[in-house]
């Protein structure tokens, strides 16, 4: 029998807001894992970085935005651009370089796009986007509009200049940015700790631009859902900008091409057994939400994927004359007379 | 009509533009509060308060990064960078960033920015603040690369920048900052993508550049009154777009070509040009195009040597005749 979706006493997110969390994570966890399958078969090609073990922070800070928030992502981006809710079909469509893709195929897999959405890109020259992301809440501080800009990248991109231009800038203009270190301990192949002065590369960075350390569980969605209120709130209210850590950890290789044989013995078993979507199916169970309600959600994703991949498998490639198009704002390539 | 230095132009050129379009905002390194290092900026502050006139870190990523994230959300802004040499540390902006974005997006976003930058030697500043860099913009497919040679054109071209929907990298030339000019009242929009002919002649055309220009015009009075040769200047003013039209045009009637160039040699954009002419207009020519450039080197900071490595009036007027009596 269907519930009317409920709240618990002391319960501050609410079970309509839960639920929609938990099919924002299965929504990633499925496309992410066709992605690699497609992938297998040669249907993905260049290169993809996904992030299953990932799916709670994607859901956890898309969740907490409002309409008209901006996400600024890396190549890792597939996951943030589905949890502002871009269709599976035009994300595996990009990956698989089809004309049906975000972009029909002209950006690829790291520069998944979609202004409507509120995904204003993903950049995929390391920390570049940190200052843009400043850009963008600098428009919403300079016309008194109320929207936030969001910038997603990982641990290793601490290390690079644009990270620390970026706060600093994003402090004594005091924007509303939020920058959200999504810490999964490796900088591609190499272990975060090998090459960072700090044991928490963002967080103990904060207060060198007098920032507060935020650390947070970045497994369980729900803990990186209030932390984005709270940055999101801080950041309405004129109060500038947060940097955020998420202890995270991916189960795929950095890249496709990449079988992650530097895991330390026993790491990846350890991390599954915090796995994301598996704490979150508890954490519904817990607030009363039905196995079946659970279940349906399972089913209507995996069936949107199959779905979405049949149509990219069936859509033709990106037609010739778009590799001319759009260089300037005429439409065109034109750079003489 | 009004007597204005090529630097007063500028700072004329974005008041205008700032006073036309509230979203035209202003970013850069000591641009407000102290008016520019060149003076450039004088009393925008002032004019615009601090909200359209902002004083930056010294952070040239972001600077640029900020000035793309605001032009891709409904700003039209003008990021400036203290000096040309400096967009090397935030060359990923020119290089992969606002010049791709509109492409890789398939045409969603758009980044309708200009990089103001104090360009080119004769400042006797050596290697690092002397160079000429208009060939490091000039090669990355997405940018729009203007380099006014007067006042006028400072002030049109700056303005048709900033209403430019696209990236501009807008190179002020420092040696020119003092020069001055008869600039017309009231408002001026130029044109981007438009050389133009500054004298006519019939004997060869000379393609010049910002501070080239003044030198190539100089030259040629020189090589009509001393030796009887009668050469066409082109201010070429855009880089990209670039007006080949005006240059092929030239060609036809001279059947000489000459380029002047402040970039070290390799790669500078009268390659370019020199290629374009002999694709299309190979037999219009009467003899070889010559390019006159900076040798490729660093810019020494001493007077003397630096004057020696630039090309100078002498050097073109040499190049010239020697080309043409041969
Ligand atoms: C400027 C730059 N340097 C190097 C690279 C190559 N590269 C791509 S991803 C990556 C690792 C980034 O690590 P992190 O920031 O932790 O992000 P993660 O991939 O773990 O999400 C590197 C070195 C790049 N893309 N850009
Ligand atoms: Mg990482």
């Amino acid at each position: 029998m269907a519930r009317k979706p409920a709240r618990a006493p002391n319960d501050d997110i609410g079970e309509e807001t839960r639920l929609k969390m938990y099919r924002t994570q299965v929504v990633i966890r499925e496309a992410e894992q066709r992605a690699f399958d497609l992938f297998l078969q040669n249907l993905v090609k260049g290169t993809s970085h996904l992030s299953l073990g990932q799916e709670a922070v994607a859901a956890g800070f898309a969740t907490a935005m409002n309409p008209g928030d901006l996400s600024f992502c890396t190549y890792r981006g597939h996951a943030h651009t589905l949890a502002r809710g871009v269709s599976i079909e035009k994300v595996l469509g990009e990956l698989m370089q089809r004309d049906n893709g975000l972009m029909r195929g002209k950006g690829g897999s790291m520069h998944l796009t979609s202004e409507e959405h509120g995904v204003m890109g993903s950049y995929a020259i390391i920390g570049a986007h940190l200052p843009i992301a400043c850009g963008a809440a600098w428009r919403a501080q300079y016309k008194g509009q109320k929207d936030v800009s969001v910038c997603f990248f990982g641990d290793g991109t601490t290390n690079i200049g644009a990270f620390h231009e970026a706060l600093n800038f994003a402090v004594i203009w005091k924007l509303p940015v939020v920058f959200v270190c999504e810490n999964n301990l490796y900088m591609e192949y190499t272990p975060i700790e090998d090459v960072t002065a700090v044991q928490h590369p963002a967080a103990d960075r904060a207060g060198a631009y007098g920032l507060e350390a935020v650390i947070v569980d970045g497994q369980d969605a729900d803990e990186v859902y209030r932390a984005a209120q709270a940055a999101y709130a801080k950041a309405r209210a004129g109060g500038g900008p947060s940097l955020i850590e998420c202890k995270t950890y991916r189960y795929s290789g950095h890249s496709r091409a990449d079988p992650a044989k530097y895991r330390k013995p026993g790491e990846l078993d350890k991390w599954k057994e915090r796995d994301p979507i598996k704490i979150y199916r508890e954490r519904l169970l817990q607030f009363g939400i039905e196995q079946e309600t659970i279940d349906k959600i399972d089913t209507e994703v995996r069936q949107v994927v199959d779905d979405a991949t049949e149509k990219c498998k069936a859509a033709p490639q990106p037609p010739f004359e778009l590799i001319t198009r759009d260089v300037y704002a005429d439409g065109g390539w034109a750079w003489r007379n | 009509m009004a007597e204005l230095t090529y630097r007063d132009a500028v700072t004329r050129g974005i008041a205008q533009e700032m006073k036309r379009d509230p979203d035209v905002v202003f970013l850069g390194e000591d641009i407000a509060a102290a008016g520019g290092v060149f003076k450039t900026t004088v009393g925008l502050l002032e004019e615009f308060g601090p909200l359209r006139v902002r004083d930056t870190p010294i952070s040239e990523q972001a600077i640029l990064g900020a000035a793309m994230g605001a032009a891709m959300t409904g700003l039209k802004p003008i990021a400036e960078i203290m000096f040309s040499d400096f967009i090397a540390v935030c060359f990923n902006y020119l290089a992969n960033e606002f010049s791709k974005h509109r492409y890789i997006s398939n045409g969603q976003t758009k980044c309708p920015l200009v990089v103001r930058t104090a360009n080119g030697g004769g400042a006797r500043f050596g290697a690092q603040h002397s160079q000429s860099v208009e060939n490091w913009c000039m090669m990355i497919p997405g940018l729009k690369v203007v380099a006014p040679s007067s006042p006028t054109d400072v002030v049109g071209l700056l303005a048709a920048s900033v209403r430019d929907p696209d990236p501009v990298i807008f190179l002020e030339h420092k040696s020119l900052y003092p020069i001055k000019g008869e600039v017309p009242d009231g408002e001026i929009v130029d044109t981007i993508g438009t050389a133009k002919i500054l004298r006519s002649g019939r004997d060869a055309t000379i393609t010049a550049l910002a501070l080239m220009v003044p030198r190539a015009l100089e030259a040629a009075e020189k090589l009509k009154e001393e030796h009887g040769i009668d050469c066409e200047v082109i201010d070429v003013r855009s880089l990209v777009p670039l007006d080949t039209q005006t240059i092929l045009g030239s060609v036809g009637r001279t059947h000489r070509l000459f380029t002047v160039e402040e970039n070290p040699r390799l790669c500078g954009w009268g390659a370019e040009i020199v290629s374009i002419v002999a694709d299309e207009a190979f037999y219009d020519l009467d003899g070889p195009p010559v390019r006159i450039t900076t040798p490729h080197l660093p810019l020494p900071a001493s007077d003397v040597l630096e004057d020696a490595t630039i090309p100078s009036v002498d050097r073109i007027v040499d190049r010239v005749k020697r080309s043409l009596n041969a």
